[in-house]
């Protein structure tokens, strides 16, 4: 640790920082009694004990709507009142406090990280691992987007989830995974932070299996949290590696010792894919995203803060530590870069074709964790965490605001009596009207994500994009030879497939606002009496992060629109972090493009993201839609998109069919029962009875056997002479 | 002559051996028990020319004995015989358990 | 396999021959009159080899008392129980059993054979060369027996008039046809 005498962070509210966690922790402690207590006193004819059966595809929303008219349990659940303060209070809390840390940084010089040990955690030989924390300008960003956003979905959830019965649970879960989350950022060490990777995996699997009384989200949670486990496994090895060659899992150590790696060798290059292997796990990358559409079946805001705002960034936040590392593996980096953009394309090909709204959006999501991982790729690693930030705040805003929808739809079947599916694009329409404030918000964070100006997700994906360009030309990774190609051309084409990716993300978004929100509606006239603007609990968040979303992209502007405020923030505010790492990265050169070039990259961004739209606006008729159920079925290669490649399938057959086959045939048979049970368990019982049969002859009373028994004795006595 | 006195007592013995592992009926289990005796006779006054002459002194007490042991013995399948009307050995496990 | 001329060693293998297939034959028979007899053979030729080897007070003793009487109580009992035919209970054992009583058999001989090579080193004399030639000259073929039974082994004696007496008083109480009531 490169802390000499004390931090001057320790004599300010940074002090406090082990709070940050712990809030969250107790909120799941108190939330979790108040759902065990709640729960304890259901009846045997509990009629409330039913709700969640729904058959919909897409894995059962629950009703989560205000007005039943129909003889369930009406009401809300026991200490409702305590839990809607609790939980998201502790978050609030922790916001706050992170809020007051950051000016306490601010003030403060930062070149070293601020480090606080709890205790020592397993001083076993050589590894010697604390419980400790490491506040830096990274694990800052980090912790204001955690908690800053995980508040907002809180407050959403309390008109969200208000009359589940597992509202308690709900909070208590939700607690615990933003404890796990702060584990994983501020954690000091890979062990730590594996921790808080492993947590939020639970976590996951609790939230997106949450209604688990129907089995199509138990399997997706399950799906979850087994597919991050095959992830995992890659980050286990990395560690591993790093330990036994350089001793140690603390990053600061780690970073000062990089220099007995060779530079481009193979061990830096095999840490960093294992490491890699494990993000794409966790950031549902190829080959390991299949998880995350179908975790589409938890409540809408578990998808809104664990699969858009924290958890599947965890993945790049964890490159982004490792930048050390990476800078020194160029042949790792690319393969981050290139599997990056090919999962970009990949995705939003697949999102074009999706009806349900959260598969969109879930596509969404991958695509644009591809742009994220593109970013950190290539060595621009503060261009990361600004995609991740601005991904944040307007994917989060478009989740929600698919929440607010379907709670509408929901609403309105519980009026008409529809059993619709109601999350199914084909069933909506024209929704505007009944929702205005939710549609300009989604319209605001639909230009965001396509990469319009001045809207945050342009600044930060046109960052990302001109670092891949910039890089292929001027950068150690330009140099490189990735599987015979020249880095060069490899990095081209990965700003190709982003650009690429880029069109497809507008057509897709405004696609899902024209079938959504625009057009004649295809809900009857009943249902569209019911329908209105959603409760304040939820639509507030929904507009705070629209302001965010609207100018979140000022945090790192570019030099050239240093007109609209201070250009380059959150890049002077990281480079204590990774300027080491992007230096490396860049040959030592800081790489300045030229006016020209950048003008002409940013235009041609510009132009994309206007043509997508444009493109969507023209092609796709939304008044030739009908319901789902009249839909016809897809055909030719519609259907292969909509159908998602049949990737799931093809993992079934090829790897998962197979892998319960060898489990059950040979090592449940085989092993298990033929060798463990039969042979060792069986056998032995088997050879005790041997013994006693042997035994039970000299009791047979049989005066031949005695006779044998005379003769053999003697023979045996004899024996021992002869031989002596 | 030592060498194949032993011998012959050897084989003698042996044949005894086996008499009694094999046959089933008690009277000639006890034959066999007997020639044992014989045999054992014989290599007592086989070494008693090495020894001296307590091998030959021996041999009548093994005589003697062989004499008591016989009558006792036969006194005992006698009154087996008037129980179980057989001396067949398969019968004879009383000692069962 | 000195003192011993031609005369000696042809009849001693000649009646070794002999008693082994006699007892052999002993062994195999199924009535036990018959097996009776066959072991009287035996006995008969161990007589012969005794003479052969120099101690025919022995001999003349084996023939008197095992053959003459023991060979006679067990005839006698055969003979009362009425035992004499051959009969499916003096059948031998199975195949197996014998078979494997062959290979005890064998096994047995290996290990006598290995501990006589052993254990008695052949041809050393501990008592001088013809010392049995030299006793028999002196006290005569009784006599050569008789003076240690009577002087060195008294006690042994008189202990084995004991055992004839507790053996006499056992077999008169075992063989009583109705012992169950008591005296």
């Amino acid at each position: 640790m490169a802390v000499s005498g004390v931090h001057p962070l320790a004599a300010t509210i940074a002090a406090w920082m082990w709070l940050l966690p712990v809030f969250p922790l107790l909120g799941f402690i108190i939330n979790g009694a108040f759902s065990i207590i709640s729960h304890a006193h259901i009846g045997p004819a509990d009629p409330d004990m039913g709700h969640g059966s729904h058959d919909d595809s897409s894995g059962g929303e629950s009703h989560a709507a205000g007005d039943h008219e129909d003889s369930h349990v009406v009401g809300k659940p026991r200490f409702a009142s305590i839990v809607t303060v609790l939980g998201p209070g502790v978050i609030f809390l922790s916001f706050l406090l992170a809020v007051g840390m950051f000016f306490a940084m601010r003030g403060v010089d930062m070149s070293t990280p601020f480090v606080q040990q709890y205790w020592s955690w397993m001083p076993v030989g050589d590894l010697k691992l604390d419980f400790a924390f490491q506040l830096d300008q990274l694990s800052m960003v980090m912790v204001l987007i955690v908690t800053g956003v995980s508040t907002l979905i809180h407050i959403f959830s309390i008109g969200y989830m208000g009359d589940d019965e597992g509202y308690a649970r709900f909070f208590s879960y939700l607690n615990l995974f933003v404890f796990f989350m702060l584990l994983l950022v501020l954690a000091n060490n890979y062990a730590l932070l594996y921790v808080g990777w492993e947590g939020v995996s639970l976590c996951s699997y609790l939230l997106v299996g949450f209604w688990f009384k129907d089995k199509i989200n138990a399997d997706a949670g399950k799906k979850a949290f087994l597919v991050n486990r095959i992830g995992d496994v890659g980050l286990l090895t990395g560690i591993f590696l790093l330990f036994a060659n350089l001793g140690s899992l603390d990053f600061t150590t780690l970073a000062a010792s990089t220099g007995s790696l060779q530079v481009g060798g193979a061990l830096v290059t095999t840490i960093c894919l294992f490491l890699f292997f494990g993000c794409t796990g966790k950031s549902a990358q190829l080959p390991l995203y299949v998880w995350l559409p179908d975790a589409m079946a938890g409540p809408t805001p578990v998808s809104a803060l664990i699969h858009a705002a924290t958890m599947v960034t965890a993945g790049v936040y964890l490159v982004v530590r490792s930048s050390f590392l990476f800078s020194m593996a160029p042949i790792a980096s690319i393969t981050v870069a290139v599997v990056g953009a090919i999962t970009a394309l990949f995705a939003a090909t697949i999102a074009i074709k999706q009806w349900d709204i959260k598969k969109v959006l879930a596509y969404s999501t991958v695509s644009q964790l591809g742009y994220m991982f593109i970013g950190v790729g290539v060595g621009a690693y503060s261009a990361g965490i600004f995609h991740l930030a601005t991904h944040a705040f307007f994917k989060g805003l478009l989740f929600l605001g698919a929440g607010s929808v379907i709670y509408t739809m929901h609403a309105a079947y519980h009026h008409s009596g529809n059993h619709a599916d109601a999350q199914d694009m084909r069933n909506m329409g024209g929704l505007r009207k009944a929702m205005p404030v939710t549609w300009i918000m989604m319209w605001i964070a639909t230009l965001a994500i396509s990469g319009v100006p001045p809207f945050a997700g342009f600044f930060s994906k046109d960052s990302i994009l001109n670092a891949a360009f910039e890089h292929s030309n001027d950068s150690i990774l330009s140099g490189a030879t990735w599987l015979g190609i020249s880095g060069h051309t490899v990095l081209l084409g990965v700003y190709v497939l982003g650009l690429a990716a880029a069109l497809l993300t507008a057509v897709y978004m405004t696609r899902l606002m024209l079938y959504t929100f625009h057009g004649p509606s295809r809900t009857t006239e009943t249902e569209q009496k019911a329908m209105s603007e959603a409760p304040w609990t939820m639509t507030g968040p929904i507009v705070v992060l629209g302001v965010l979303s609207l100018v979140g992209g000022w945090l790192n502007l570019p030099a050239i629109a240093a007109f609209i405020g201070p250009s380059g923030g959150l890049d002077k505010w990281l480079n204590p972090v990774v300027g080491s790492a992007t230096i490396a990265m860049t040959n030592g050169t800081a790489v300045e493009a030229s006016r020209g070039t950048e003008l002409g990259l940013i235009g041609i961004a510009v132009v994309i993201a206007i043509a997508g739209i444009v493109i969507a606006l023209l092609a796709l008729k939304p008044a030739t839609l009908v319901t789902k159920d009249q839909s016809p079925g897809e055909h030719g290669f519609e259907k292969v998109l909509a159908e998602k490649y049949y990737v799931d399938e093809i993992y079934e057959d090829g790897i998962v069919h197979p892998a319960f086959m060898t489990a059950k045939n040979v090592l449940w048979r085989g092993l298990d029962v033929g060798i463990i049970d039969n042979l060792f368990v069986n056998g032995s019982a088997a050879v005790a009875r041997g013994f006693a049969w042997v035994g039970a002859q000299i009791q047979t009373g049989s005066t031949g056997v005695y006779a044998w028994g005379i003769a053999l004795g003697a023979i045996v006595v004899l024996s021992v002479f002869s031989f002596r | 002559m030592l060498a194949e006195s032993l011998g012959l007592s050897a084989i003698l013995f042996v044949i005894g051996v086996i008499g009694v592992l094999t046959r089933r009926n008690a009277i000639i289990i006890f034959l066999c028990v007997e020639l044992m005796f014989n045999a054992v006779n014989l290599t007592f006054v086989a070494l008693s020319r090495y020894y001296g002459m307590g091998g030959q002194v021996f041999v009548l007490f093994v005589m003697t004995v062989a004499a008591a042991e016989a009558a006792v013995g036969l006194a005992i399948i006698i009154s087996i015989f008037r129980h179980k009307q057989t001396v067949d050995l398969r019968n004879i496990n009383v000692m069962k358990g | 396999m000195d003192n011993y001329g031609l005369f000696y060693q042809f009849h001693f293998y000649l009646f070794g021959v002999i008693a082994i297939v006699a007892a052999v034959t002993f062994v195999t028979r199924k009535s036990p009159v018959a097996a009776a007899m066959w072991l009287v053979v035996v006995m008969f030729c161990l007589a012969a080899e005794y003479v052969m080897l120099d101690a025919q007070f022995i001999a003349a003793v084996q023939v008197l008392v095992y053959a003459g009487a023991i060979m006679v109580i067990f005839i006698f009992v055969i003979m009362l129980l009425n035992l004499g035919e051959a009969s499916d209970i003096t059948d031998v054992r199975g195949i197996w059993g014998k078979l494997l009583a062959g290979f005890a058999g064998l096994v047995l001989i290996a290990e006598l054979g290995l501990l006589t090579r052993t254990g008695i080193p052949s041809g050393k004399y501990v008592v001088g060369r013809d010392y049995l030639g030299q006793q028999l000259a002196r006290y005569g073929a009784v006599g050569a027996v008789a003076k240690p039974l009577y002087q060195d082994y008294a006690l042994a004696f008189e202990l084995t008039s004991v055992i004839l007496l507790v053996a006499i008083s056992g077999a008169v109480i075992l063989g009583r046809k109705e012992f169950t009531r008591a005296r």
